[in-house]
């Protein structure tokens, strides 16, 4: 049992990226927009936050969230404004950032050494609560972070006005448009903060857990990011947990590793995916916004 | 940097992307065509889904499960001389087609969009590969992640002497051909055509299951996949590695998008793309840029033919399917 608690504290520091891109890929989604393109954003703001925070400290999570939101801009202007098929833009989103990144990464040559340390702040007492204190209490800045937005999109959707208006171009896009909301400036809006979000959590990869910056680093989590959004139901909450469950199957890989155990350790990596699968076939059948992956009739 | 050591620059990656493309006759035979080989194939089954509505993104998994099979078939069947590499092809076909059906069953089943299903299978297929060469079927000195030579009798026979191109071309163009013939001369293509166009229209007129459409275009771009994965197997590396492909799966959503999803059109996107990345490869090679700049080109043509093509508007049914289903 004694290792437990470096389990959780790798599953939680595993699930952050996971996390925030999940939580802006859900806000996308509720708009009515599939983002294929997220793993492309986490990537992008990886890069931009590994080559920008080399150079100016404290500039990398700026640098990502501004790396995501230019292909969130790319992605509005082709199935926004152009209406084109979201899938299939999203999917050469992706390619052209891992594309770009691998590039400049390469280019970069011999100074690809750099590594960053995340600073981790320990919350006093709280931090000290035997098995979970340090995984919840005892973490960089970035994971509070994480939890925050959650909060935050659970307010906004719940609470406020423009939550509901975009649950509405979601839905039922014609309504709303009947209603008087702007949909193309709603599903605009929700799909650059998705892109933004993603590109936050590429920086996060970089800044407060890989340390440093590798060519597809990405491995799939803006994939999985849309498969945690369908698991948790397109609910903050229930995205929150399913992007926990997949932080702890990833960081799995350690535990094996650490302990020696004689699972091929290939194996171990599959478990995320097959678990997404499997997961989905099970609970997948959520209620997923009517109007999702749909160009908005004129 | 002056200008003119710009230009001397510029002259020289060119120079480089002509030489590792079509500059000679090894570097396009050798090279190019037999890198169009799985560009062609999957190109044509990404197509075929896409005119079905189908979101089949999962090429790069279904081609690795084809070289699972056509690997184990070289490695174990006993040498049938040319039955073997028929063997080994037929299995890799099999082999894709099941995975693709995993996407297919997940979908009719349980409703979950084969746009996640396909990307996961690819982490899945990836992985399994890895575990493979470093497991039950590694070569028996057991030092490098690979597997043993496949039998001779499994292997595809080289074209001509002195280049590796392969005999897998000609299944290629055979494959390009007998889907358009598919497509535009046979019942079951006009139904495909029409799950695609209007999945409703083509319910309401009472004669097409739109579900099982859908699900066999998926299972039969996955077995297009297979194919090609057990051609480089059988036709290129005789043996099974890691990342055996280099993004092909990828890359043939932009030759079937430049193709505008026309099956014969695959063959000349499939080989401009083929020098697109055997010419950044020389650029790599001689003049230090790297190679994976062609994706980000890729990715740029996918993009110019989605914007400047209004008329090519896929009808992602799928999607529509789901959240019909779901809806209590």
């Amino acid at each position: 049992m004694s290792d437990l608690a470096p389990f959780l504290e790798a599953a939680v520091r595993t699930a952050t990226p996971l996390l925030i891109a999940s939580a802006g890929e859900s806000v996308t989604e509720r708009g009515g927009v599939i983002n294929i393109g997220m793993e492309g954003c986490i990537i992008a703001g990886a890069y931009a936050a590994f080559a920008i925070g080399s150079a100016f400290p404290g500039a990398g999570y700026p640098a990502g969230a501004l790396a995501g939101l230019a292909l969130g801009v790319l992605l509005v202007l082709f199935s926004v404004t152009w209406r084109r098929d979201q899938i299939i833009v999203g999917t050469a989103l992706t390619m052209l950032a891992l594309g770009v990144t691998g590039t400049l990464f390469r280019a970069r040559g011999t100074e690809t050494a750099l590594t960053f340390e995340p600073a981790v702040v320990a919350i006093p007492l709280l931090s000290e609560i035997p098995v979970v204190g340090r995984a919840l209490f005892a973490q960089p800045l970035v994971g509070y972070a994480a939890i925050l937005l959650v909060v935050a999109i659970w307010f906004f959707l719940r609470r406020t006005h423009a939550g509901l208006s975009l649950r509405a171009v979601g839905d039922a896009p014609e309504a709303a448009r009947a209603a008087g909301v702007n949909v193309e400036r709603v599903r605009a809006a929700a799909v650059l903060f998705g892109s933004v979000m993603g590109g936050i959590a590429g920086a996060a990869l970089v800044l407060a857990q890989a340390g440093t910056f590798a060519e597809n680093m990405s491995a799939g989590r803006g994939f999985l990011a849309i498969a945690i959004v369908a698991l948790g139901r397109w609910k903050p909450i229930g995205v929150a947990l399913a992007s926990l469950v997949f932080g702890a199957a990833m960081a799995l890989q350690f535990v094996v590793q650490s302990m020696g155990w004689s699972i091929r350790y290939e194996l171990v990596l599959m478990i995320p995916y097959v678990l997404t699968l499997a997961a989905l076939g099970a609970f997948g059948r959520g209620v997923a916004p009517a109007a999702l992956g749909k160009p908005i009739e004129r | 940097m002056t200008e003119l050591a710009l230009l001397a620059d510029a002259a020289r990656i060119l120079e480089a992307f002509w030489h590792g493309s079509v500059g000679s006759s090894s570097a396009f035979f050798s090279g190019t065509l037999v890198r169009a080989i799985p560009l062609i194939v999957i190109g044509v089954g990404v197509s075929l889904a896409f005119r079905a509505g189908v979101f089949n993104i999962g090429g790069e998994g279904q081609l690795a499960l084809g070289a699972i099979a056509a690997s184990i078939v070289g490695l174990t069947l006993p040498s049938m001389s040319v039955l073997s590499a028929i063997a080994a092809l037929v299995f890799a076909a099999v082999a894709g087609a099941v995975w693709a059906g995993i996407a297919a069953l997940l979908r009719h089943r349980f409703g979950v969009l084969e746009v996640i299903s396909t990307l996961m299978l690819n982490f899945v297929a990836a992985n399994l590969v890895s575990y493979l060469v470093r497991g039950p079927l590694q070569e028996p000195s057991r030092i490098y992640p690979q597997s043993e030579l496949i039998a001779e009798a499994a292997r595809l026979p080289r074209l001509w002497m002195g280049t590796r191109l392969h005999f897998g071309i000609a299944i290629a163009v055979a494959v390009a051909v007998g889907a358009w013939w598919f497509l535009a001369r046979t019942a079951a293509g006009f139904r495909l055509r029409a799950v695609g166009a209007s999945p409703t229209a083509a319910v309401v007129t009472g004669r097409v299951n739109a579900g099982r459409v859908a699900a066999m275009a998926l299972v039969g771009s996955g077995a297009l996949a297979g194919v090609a994965g057990g051609m480089e197997v059988a036709g290129v590396t005789y043996a099974l590695y890691e990342n055996i492909s280099p993004g092909y799966g990828f890359s043939a959503i932009a030759v079937a998008m430049l193709a505008r999803l026309h099956p014969l059109r695959v063959i000349g996107a499939a080989l401009l793309f083929a020098i697109l990345e055997t010419g950044a490869l020389g650029m790599q090679r001689d003049a230090g840029v790297p190679a994976v700049v062609a994706s980000a080109l890729e990715a740029v043509a996918i993009l110019a033919v989605v914007a400047f093509s209004g008329g090519l508007q896929i009808k992602s049914w799928r999607l529509r399917g789901a959240t019909e289903a779901a809806t209590p």
